[in-house]
């Protein structure tokens, strides 16, 4: 199935599946199911309620911004980093199928991320929080 | 499995086109971090204005942010609707997702014009700066994108975007949802936490 919908797999392996490995998960004995590997997607009843949750969301971080009781104080950066967050996690996870998909696509991406987020944190940290302390 | 030969075999049994692009979409995570990290550090560091909170239109921003989600919601029924065969589908939400990038990119123009209209342009701060650097790149980005679903609404125009032709809109869906997950973390990090 995956292969008819142009996901990969190779079609010698396609047509022998691994035992007992599934969505792309090693088995016990360390095995890719290649033809599990990266063929479920999520239903379009799912997308829809993705969409309305990403709108509600951005809704709420909007509206967070504009209330003086939580805008004023320093909760507003984690609050809405963390909303920013759940919306980043859910396109990845469900949009972009990495929840689905084998989990090597979710390694190549998730590990520059990290780098990625490394950096910004060390750079903040170098230039905005050390100096205050010197 | 008319449509099972899409690739030559590979070790991973994954097609090396996806996971090749998911290390292209790892590296511009560091290329967008270079420039958020630019931004964040020069943050408050402009000795002239304007300044990010006289400048920056919060509600048409979240209206962008919103057409820019919704782009990645049709974007997904777009795939579906390749890789269900539906040409009607395909030709329809593939569309949607052209005109509301386009959308996002005429905010994205009306706000550089009012900045330069109050002043603020590459040269004139800090700000300035970093700011029209990062989102300028941003909106590249999405420049691409729309100019690359023109050209699969153009295939499903002719016929020629059948499910055999899925994986195509799914690297191009790739690329549209990470242009989406950047805008993400730039609305919040530029627009909502000043």
């Amino acid at each position: 199935m995956a292969a008819e919908h142009g996901h990969g797999m190779t079609p010698h392996e396609g047509a022998q599946p691994g035992a007992g490995a599934h969505a792309g998960r090693p088995d016990q004995a360390g095995h890719v199911d290649p033809a599990h590997a990266e063929h479920e997607h999520a239903s379009i009843k799912t997308y829809l309620l993705i969409g309305l949750i990403l709108t509600v969301i951005t809704a709420a971080e909007v509206a967070i911004f504009y209330i003086p009781a939580i805008a004023d104080t320093s909760w507003l950066a984690p609050i809405l980093i963390t909303m920013s967050l759940g919306k980043f996690v859910l396109v990845v996870m469900y949009y972009m199928h990495l929840k689905f998909d084998s989990r090597i696509f979710s390694s190549v991406f998730v590990a520059p991320l990290i780098l990625a987020v490394t950096v910004v944190i060390s750079l903040i940290i170098l230039f905005k929080v050390l100096p205050t302390y010197l | 499995m008319a449509t099972a030969a899409l690739h030559p075999p590979t070790s991973t049994g994954l097609d090396s086109r996806k996971l090749g692009f998911w290390i292209f979409l790892g590296s511009e995570t560091l290329f967008f971090a270079s420039f958020i990290s630019a931004y964040m550090v020069y943050k408050g560091e402009s000795v002239v204005g304007p300044y990010s909170a006289e400048i920056l239109d919060i509600p048409l921003t979240t209206v962008s942010t919103f057409v820019l989600l919704m782009s990645s919601l049709a974007m997904v029924l777009g795939l579906a609707g390749v890789q269900q065969g539906s040409r009607k589908n395909s030709l329809l939400w593939l569309g949607v997702t052209i005109v509301l990038g386009a959308t996002f990119l005429a905010f994205q123009a009306f706000e550089f014009t009012e900045f330069y209209h109050h002043g603020l342009t590459l040269q004139t701060n800090l700000f300035g700066s970093t700011f029209f650097i990062l989102t300028g790149f941003h909106g590249a980005h999405v420049t691409i994108g729309v100019l690359w679903l023109m050209i699969l609404w153009l295939q499903a125009l002719r016929g020629k975007l059948g499910p055999e032709k899925a994986l195509n809109v799914e690297i191009a869906g790739l690329y549209w949802h990470f242009v989406d997950i950047v805008w993400i973390a730039l609305f919040t990090l530029i627009y909502l936490i000043q």
